[in-house]
């Protein structure tokens, strides 16, 4: 299961409701093509840092999706490229980074229950724990 | 020029993953004119170094951060 961050911002003129019709039909849409929706962050209007067509301010908002091998991300894009009132968008696969930021946090902790037990054991040196753990 | 003695600040909190989104702490590793702080200024880690650099880039293209500034 590969887990997708997309983001998209939208033109700043669109209302309350054209905001949520638009985040309704792409996350429709990504649900059609088969991925689960794990969350939907609207985080709102913000400025811009440069204008992007002119506009100085848009609408951010940030999808969580989870799918096997990106139909659904696909076809989001697409639409996304074709959709006037979309002016950035970005699509980003996080299940790596979230599997290797796992693994650190594993072989931390690991690291950390091997030193305690360690220390706990008497004087006599224990032999440097050859534990191979993945 | 502040010349941080040793440490990378995202080894020191063990950080793992450097997100686009989070603009207060790319932001620190962006001075004036919205360039990317070189390692032997800011003190960061290779690996890090790496993630942080692409985190402030994807952000530049949301136009999270700018691209040059004043």
């Amino acid at each position: 299961m590969r887990r997708y961050e997309v983001v998209f911002v939208l033109a700043p003129r669109l209302s309350e409701e054209e905001v949520k019709q638009a985040v309704e039909t792409f996350s429709g849409a990504a649900e059609e093509k088969g991925a689960t929706v794990l969350n939907i962050d609207e985080v709102g209007k913000r400025r811009l840092a440069y204008p992007i067509k002119k506009f100085n301010e848009g609408i951010y908002v940030v999808l969580l999706l989870e799918e096997e091998a990106g139909a659904a991300v696909a076809e989001l894009e697409r639409r996304f490229r074709v959709t006037d009132t979309v002016i950035r968008f970005l699509t980003i696969r996080i299940d790596q980074h979230l599997k290797r930021a796992d693994k650190f946090k594993d072989r931390r902790e690991a690291r950390k229950a091997r030193r305690a037990l360690a220390r706990e054991a008497k004087p006599a040196e224990p032999r440097p724990a050859a534990a191979t753990e993945e | 020029m502040a010349r941080r003695r040793k440490y990378c600040k995202f080894c020191a909190d063990k950080v793992d993953y450097i997100d686009y989104k989070d603009i207060k702490t790319l932001s620190q590793y962006t001075p004036e004119r919205a360039k990317v702080l070189p390692r032997r200024i800011s003190g960061v880690c290779a690996p890090h170094q790496r993630k942080l650099t692409m985190a402030i880039k994807r952000a530049r293209h949301l136009a999270l951060l700018p691209f040059a500034g004043d």
